[in-house]
């Protein structure tokens, strides 16, 4: 296959992911609260049992009115939306779906592109929480860069840990070396890692930013129609990013109990839709946590949990 | 002209001209933006010498932590949305002092190198940076960790006053 061909066809295949799993999820968040909370969700849209009910949510939003306050400082306020997706978009570029080359783009230092390019997400945040002219707007924002610059320190140390285990940064290769027993061996690295992720993408019970009962909805209040949207889809696409990455470093990517040379991409989705399942099952389960407590989890909780998990990874590195 | 030779030119125009704006542009909060702009243009150089993992520790650290952390502070206290047009700039002795260094360091560049060629060294991997750090630096780097976790103690204790006041002086 010529290089240009190989080229187009793997990013065509991120954009098509990137535009399809986030919708999936969605879906099946709508389904699973509903079913949760005892009642049967959109049942209407596309006839069976409301499939097509993202579909129809995309083109309401589609033919929404584009609104930008009067007040907002117009360039800043438009390019946000955008700014907070592209980091995604990215980040799914390097994540391997199975064994061998069924990865659009392998990496040497494939985790630490994902950390680094995943905290860019930040400054979308900020920008569309200024640019708003919206003091709800501000101040969900302030309170989103408060949690995300906390919550980063442990998913970057949590990840380090399963870095130091596997000896690599190569995505791919740390699920090369990972082996079942890591899962009780890394286990507190895996559960840092999948809380500060939760806040890294702000979903409940992290989502004090856009808490509606005293910020309307925090940074993207002013924001209507397909911006909005933007916002939306990049929330969705986080959570897609935050359960393969999870899949990817905890829980052996491919690796499965039969069949991983083909059946690869097959266990890794399947790990993927599972976690995805727990981040919609906390959203049902937890009440948001409050500015206080949130901040209080990341760093009297997690960042010790994930600084003795170090320690513990580099004993056993050391022993063995 | 080769391709790398064409990027390194157009993301270092990008780079000075999105510096320029920083110090130019009379809205407060956008400069803090165009610095992003500048810092990740300079990780793009990075990337276009194979300095692959250097260019990621500056998206991660500068653009990710310390522009943030700017644009934080800038938030929290005052940051209006248009023109601002009390800033206090004195233009020209900074334009002086940047200019010159700038200038001065391209110069000296120049002179030094002429144009003598130099082989890019093999691409700056995780791997090899940590060899040498860990090798032949690591005395510098643990130093300087040392003097990092200073930084860090001595930054807790002055924001928190209540450590090391004596009994009465808590109670007030």
């Amino acid at each position: 296959m010529p290089l240009w061909l190989e080229l187009t066809l793997r990013i065509a295949a991120v954009v098509g992911a990137f535009l399809t799993l986030p919708l999936i999820v969605g879906q099946t968040e709508h389904k699973v609260m509903a079913h949760m909370q005892g009642r049967l969700g959109p049942m209407y849209a596309g006839g069976f049992h409301g499939w097509a009910q993202l579909i129809a949510d995309g083109l309401k939003f589609v033919q929404k009115e584009d609104i930008t306050p009067r007040a907002a400082d117009r360039p800043v306020f438009r390019l946000a939306p955008v700014v907070a997706l592209l980091p995604y978009l990215l980040v799914l570029l390097v994540i391997p779906l199975g064994p061998g080359d069924l990865v659009a783009q392998p990496l040497d230092i494939g985790l630490f592109f994902v950390l680094a390019v995943v905290g860019v997400g930040v400054v979308a945040v900020l920008m569309s929480a200024w640019a708003s002219a919206n003091k709800y707007s501000l101040l969900g924002g302030l309170r989103a860069a408060a949690q995300l610059l906390g919550y980063e320190l442990p998913l970057v140390l949590s990840a380090a840990s399963v870095a130091m285990a596997a000896g690599t940064l190569s995505l791919s290769g740390i699920v090369e070396a990972w082996q079942p027993w890591w899962l009780l061996w890394q286990a507190p690295a895996m559960a840092v890692f999948f809380v500060a992720g939760l806040a890294e993408i702000r979903r409940p019970p992290f989502d004090m930013p856009v808490a509606d009962s005293e910020l309307v909805f925090g940074y993207m209040t002013e924001y209507t129609g397909l911006r909005f949207a933007f916002f939306l889809l990049a929330e969705y696409v986080g959570i897609v990013v935050i359960a393969a990455l999870t899949t990817v470093l905890f829980l052996g990517g491919w690796q499965g109990p039969f069949g991983d040379a083909h059946l690869g991409w097959l266990w890794t989705l399947l790990k993927v839709f599972a976690v995805a399942f727990v981040v919609i099952w906390l959203r049902v389960s937890y009440p948001r946590l409050r500015e206080d407590q949130l901040q209080r989890l990341c760093w009297l909780v997690l960042v010790p949990v994930s600084l003795g998990q170090l320690v513990l990874t580099a004993a056993v590195r050391v022993a063995l | 002209m080769t391709g790398a030779d064409l990027l390194l030119l157009a993301l270092g125009a990008v780079a000075v001209g999105a510096g320029l704006l920083v110090v130019t542009t009379r809205h407060l909060v956008r400069a803090g933006l165009y610095l992003v702009v500048c810092l990740a243009a300079v990780a793009g150089l990075y990337l276009v010498l194979t300095a692959e993992l250097v260019a990621w520790v500056q998206v991660l650290i500068y653009v990710g932590a310390v522009v943030v952390l700017l644009l934080f502070a800038v938030m929290l206290t005052r940051a209006p949305i248009g023109a601002s047009d009390d800033l206090d700039r004195p233009g020209w002795p900074a334009a002086l002092v940047g200019g010159g260094a700038g200038l001065g360091l391209a110069v000296l560049l120049v002179d030094a190198f002429r144009w003598s060629t130099v082989e890019l060294p093999e691409a700056g991997t995780a791997e090899r940076l940590g060899a040498i750090v860990f090798g032949s630096w690591v005395l510098p780097f643990e130093l300087l960790s040392v003097l990092l976790l200073a930084a860090l103690i001595g930054a807790i204790v002055l924001s928190r006053p209540e450590i090391g006041a004596s009994p009465e002086e808590e109670r007030r």
